[in-house]
């Protein structure tokens, strides 16, 4: 193992931030991993020191295949974490929609372009990554369409589901799709947990990352075969939105099987304490998404659910 | 009259309400026209605070100039006006990448759906930010490429300083200027002054600019007396000034002023060392129509920009 600086910024009152890569095994760039540019993403952080463990591990033992070559960047954003904050600097800027950066833009697209130039031209590609909005997801790979997205190679982590999702106009500036752009096969993987560590999912995460490594003969790794994954359109998704707001009860959890017309939450008048609202599951399936604050407002996404086919 | 345009429930005892004054002329219907005003869609940006109550103050002291209809939206981000946050707060998100927004969407994207369903039929939308905390502007028209050319007929009556085809920051296509002028309301985006702060001469100046369209529209009886026309510009004549390394930036120059090349801009100075970092200079001769009010600046940070090759449009 190396560790490499790809990026300084140095500011007058703080230690320099040092975005920084560590190598494995030699030879072709065949995979990088990346974790995460917000700095609430603690759980995402987790899976990539997690990794750079295994792989240091692994390296040791002769595991990386001869003429591969690993890198992982923990995390992007060390100066946001430090702060509890998301977004980068004063500006508050989201670095994952600066992407492909500009080396004499603004620091955040500066910090962009550097960790772009640097990760560009690996194979494979995994960014490590949560939702915007708060709440907890059955672990999955997402992929945006752009032409060169490749599904089938998102099976080989081995993780329940496959979402594809169609790119907005916003998308074009995250990682995941300039990655693609240039032809690394990219993958953004989440988990049920962003701001907390789950060592349930990480553990998940990070054996499917290994599956993954493995099956393309980048590592040698004994581990299980994971899930056959179902692939899945991000449009094909029920959203179950609430009709008030009050205080969320759940009841449903990420990665039930829930059926048609089950209790699913109670929104609760948050001054009387009456339940103002029983949300019920709209169709067979498994929850997908469920929002995870105890404050919910009108309209807001409760849920996403993957509708269940009856053979 | 005051009238709600959307209501959605917040958590706890609370609506979120989107308002607008619906403003009626005395004038007769005349044309009929319909023009919209909308501001605060960044939370931390209130100069559009002093052009919409000097277009309401205007209009209801002599409504018989008027004849068609004004639509004055002070607050499309409510709740982040209230807390000087320009993003939606608890979201996180920047409302003006949600529009056209979805009707049956999260509660923000309702919100974004319903602003628009309400500006459309409007034959004229004019969006007022500001700058954010950190740079300071002049007043100027903002267009993309993309409807530049039937929205620049308009943008020179506004009587600012300057109109600025394809900068980079209009040209997202999820802002609100994109989802209106994609339905065929001509919508302009104005920029002036500075983040949570009100420039009343600014103010005035581009309320003038909109009296001045509504009169060109036909829908305003007097014409206002001094205006200016615009310096036209496109991305290649604008000379950006970052800063290469991090520090305090103490500039040694006016906002709004013209340099020339060599001319000192500034310098950013470290203080803990008692010294100079870097002295930055100008590189051309131009106008300093951008320059950096926050002082505080990493590597990479905006500190001016340089309106360059100036074709003064006069004798209009
Ligand atoms: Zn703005």
């Amino acid at each position: 193992m190396f560790a490499e600086d790809i990026y300084t910024l140095s500011t007058p009152y703080r230690e320099d931030m040092s975005v920084k890569g560590y190598h494995f095994g030699k030879g072709e760039q065949s995979a990088c991993i990346i974790g995460p540019m917000r700095g609430k993403g603690v759980q995402q952080m987790y899976i990539c020191s997690q990794l750079v463990k295994t792989l240091k591990e692994l390296e040791s033992n002769g595991c990386i295949c001869s003429g591969r070559e690993v890198m992982v960047i923990p995390v992007v954003n060390s100066y946001s974490m430090n702060i509890g904050t998301n977004f980068f600097g004063v500006e508050g800027e989201d670095i994952n929609s600066q992407f492909p950066g500009r080396t004499y833009g603004d620091t955040a697209e500066q910090i962009a372009a550097a960790v772009f130039n640097r990760i560009k031209d690996y194979s494979f590609g995994i960014q490590l990554t949560a939702f915007h909005m708060t709440g907890e997801s059955v672990p999955h790979i997402r992929m945006v369409e752009n032409g060169y997205q490749n599904s089938s190679l998102a099976n080989l982590f081995g993780l329940p589901f496959v979402v594809v999702k169609k790119a907005k106009p916003i998308d074009t500036k995250t990682l995941n799709y300039n990655w693609q752009s240039m032809q690394t096969a990219a993958f953004s993987l989440y988990t049920d947990s962003n701001e907390k560590v789950s060592v349930k999912s990480a553990k998940q995460a990070l054996a499917a990352i290994l599956r993954f490594l493995t099956r393309m003969g980048i590592i040698r790794y004994e581990s299980h075969s994971g899930y056959i994954s179902h692939v899945l359109k991000e449009k094909d998704l029920t959203a179950v939105h609430t009709m008030c707001g009050g205080i969320f009860r759940r009841k449903a959890k990420v990665g039930q099987d829930i059926r048609y017309g089950d209790a699913m939450a109670e929104i609760i008048d948050p001054y009387r304490g009456n339940t103002k609202e029983t949300i019920l599951a709209p169709t067979d399936g498994i929850v997908f998404f469920a929002h995870s604050e105890s404050l919910i407002a009108e309209g807001d996404l409760a849920y996403y659910l993957v509708h269940r086919l009856h053979e | 009259m005051v009238k709600t345009v959307f209501s959605i429930g917040l958590s706890t005892g609370e609506n979120l309400v989107i308002k607008k004054n619906r403003l009626e002329g005395t004038g007769g219907h005349g044309k009929g026209k319909k023009v919209a005003i909308v501001t605060g869609i960044h939370g931390d940006e209130l100069e559009g605070q002093y052009v919409c109550y000097e277009m309401v103050r205007r209009i209801k002291e002599r409504p018989e100039l008027l004849n068609g209809v004004v639509d004055v939206y002070p607050a499309l981000n409510p709740v982040g006006i209230t807390v000087a946050n320009r993003m939606i707060p608890k979201l996180d998100m920047d409302m003006n990448r949600m529009f056209p927004g979805d009707e049956n969407g999260t509660s923000f994207e309702r919100v974004a759906a319903a602003i628009v369903q309400d500006l459309a039929g409007a034959d004229l939308c004019i969006d007022v930010h500001a700058s954010n905390r950190f740079v300071k502007e002049i007043p100027q028209v903002r267009l993309c490429e993309e409807f530049s050319e039937k929205l620049i007929s308009y943008a020179r009556h506004m009587n600012v300083d300057m109109i600025w085809t394809n900068a980079t920051e209009t040209v997202h296509e999820a802002t609100l200027a994109h989802a209106m002028n994609s339905m065929g309301v001509p919508t302009l985006v104005v920029e002036m002054g500075l983040g949570m702060r009100v420039n009343r001469s600014y103010g005035r100046q581009v309320a003038e600019g909109i009296f001045n369209l509504l009169y060109e529209l036909g829908i305003w009886k007097e014409r206002p007396k001094h205006i200016q026309y615009p310096v036209l510009s496109t991305d290649g004549e604008v000379e950006f000034i970052r800063a290469d390394c991090s520090g305090v930036f103490i500039p040694a120059i006016e906002h709004s002023h013209f340099v020339k090349k060599g001319d000192k801009i500034g310098e950013i100075i470290t203080p803990v060392e008692g010294k100079v970092e870097r002295e930055i200079v100008a590189k051309k001769d131009g106008l300093v129509f951008t320059l950096r009010e926050y002082p505080m600046v990493s590597k990479g940070a905006l500190l001016a920009r340089i309106l360059t090759d100036i074709k003064t449009k006069e004798g209009e």
